[in-house]
């Protein structure tokens, strides 16, 4: 019966990729530490010919002049605000369905990220305001649902740092998380849906964009750049998590960078 | 090239403390949170090291 097993296991490892293999974190934990370094680079890459295009090649704006620069960091830290939260609330949400260690502990890397790209676009947002709409803040449909989504992130790190047993925070930071999700489509439509202080989406997917060409890739390579940025803190970020969870085991204690 | 001295490239035509204001905050954001948690990687680090340590004790004991 065994050799069976094995015989099967063998046969399997011939062609087809153990996707599920990644899934455990003691596989996963050199995996991530492998691709690190390379998000890192193409982030500082994207970064650096972002900034060159916001600040050298993008041309003066001729209506908000050289302040209308602020839409190379609002944008992107906007976007990835979202999109984090939406892959944040995935990743939780199939913890919950499979009860996967791994993908709680992925969603618990992301939150803090989040966070900061919500702050981020909140907080340029509020220096784009001041010099454009005469105010810091306005209580906007926009301005308010990215709000809530700033609190979502805080309320899903604290809820998981009020509960000890951390299989039991996972779950219930992804009920948190997968009940949050209906404030990203609000956030998107705000604007289309209520009359907003904010000006309608710059870029879309169903018409040529509002803006110069230039101001538009320079605004994609930030994304761009914010985007690799996040993927690489999310990975160092679950190496930490799983060091931390899986203190106890033996493959830890047994890594080089213990065992030294 | 939008600038012709870097006086004019620092006051952004009149929107220096908006402009800069954004992308300060952005970059020491972008540069606290890596940092940070590499101190907390290195604390988890030490904790796990000086766990091995005391069970090497024990077994030489």
């Amino acid at each position: 019966m065994s050799e069976i097993v094995i015989n099967n296991r063998m046969g399997m490892s011939q062609g087809v990729i153990h996707w599920f293999k990644f899934a455990s974190p003691s596989s996963f934990y050199p995996l991530a530490g492998k691709m690190q370094p390379w998000f890192w680079a193409l982030a500082a890459v994207f970064g650096i010919a972002g900034l060159w295009i916001s600040f050298f090649v993008a041309p003066t704006d001729a209506t908000q002049g050289e302040g209308y620069r602020i839409i190379f960091v609002h944008v992107p830290a906007s976007w990835l605000s979202m999109f984090i939260y939406m892959v944040m609330a995935t990743w939780a949400g199939i913890g919950l369905a499979l009860n996967a260690r791994l993908s709680g502990m992925m969603a618990q890397a992301l939150a803090p990220t989040g966070a900061l790209m919500a702050f981020l676009s909140l907080w340029t947002g509020a220096f784009w305001g001041k010099p454009m709409w005469g105010t810091w803040w306005v209580w906007d449909a926009r301005l308010t649902s990215e709000l809530i989504l700033f609190f979502l992130y805080l309320g899903f790190i604290a809820l998981q740092a009020a509960i000890d047993d951390p299989r039991r925070a996972d779950k219930a930071g992804a009920i948190l998380a997968l009940v949050g999700v209906v404030n990203v489509p609000i956030i998107y439509f705000s604007v289309k849906w209520w009359n907003t202080l904010h000006q309608g989406s710059s870029v879309s997917m169903t018409r040529a964009p509002s803006m110069a060409q230039t101001m538009l890739w320079g605004m994609l390579l930030m994304a761009l750049a914010f985007w690799m940025y996040s993927v690489a803190m999310a990975l160092k970020r679950v190496r930490t998590i799983i060091l931390e969870r899986e203190a106890h085991t033996d493959w830890v204690r047994k890594l080089a960078e213990v065992s030294e | 090239m939008n600038w012709h001295s870097p006086a004019e490239f620092f006051a952004m035509g009149g929107y220096a403390l908006y402009v800069w204001g954004s992308f300060g905050v952005c970059a020491v954001a972008l540069a606290l949170e890596p940092f940070l948690l590499s101190r907390r990687r290195r604390a988890i680090l030490q904790s796990l090291r000086r766990h091995a340590r005391a069970e090497q004790m024990d077994q030489e004991v």
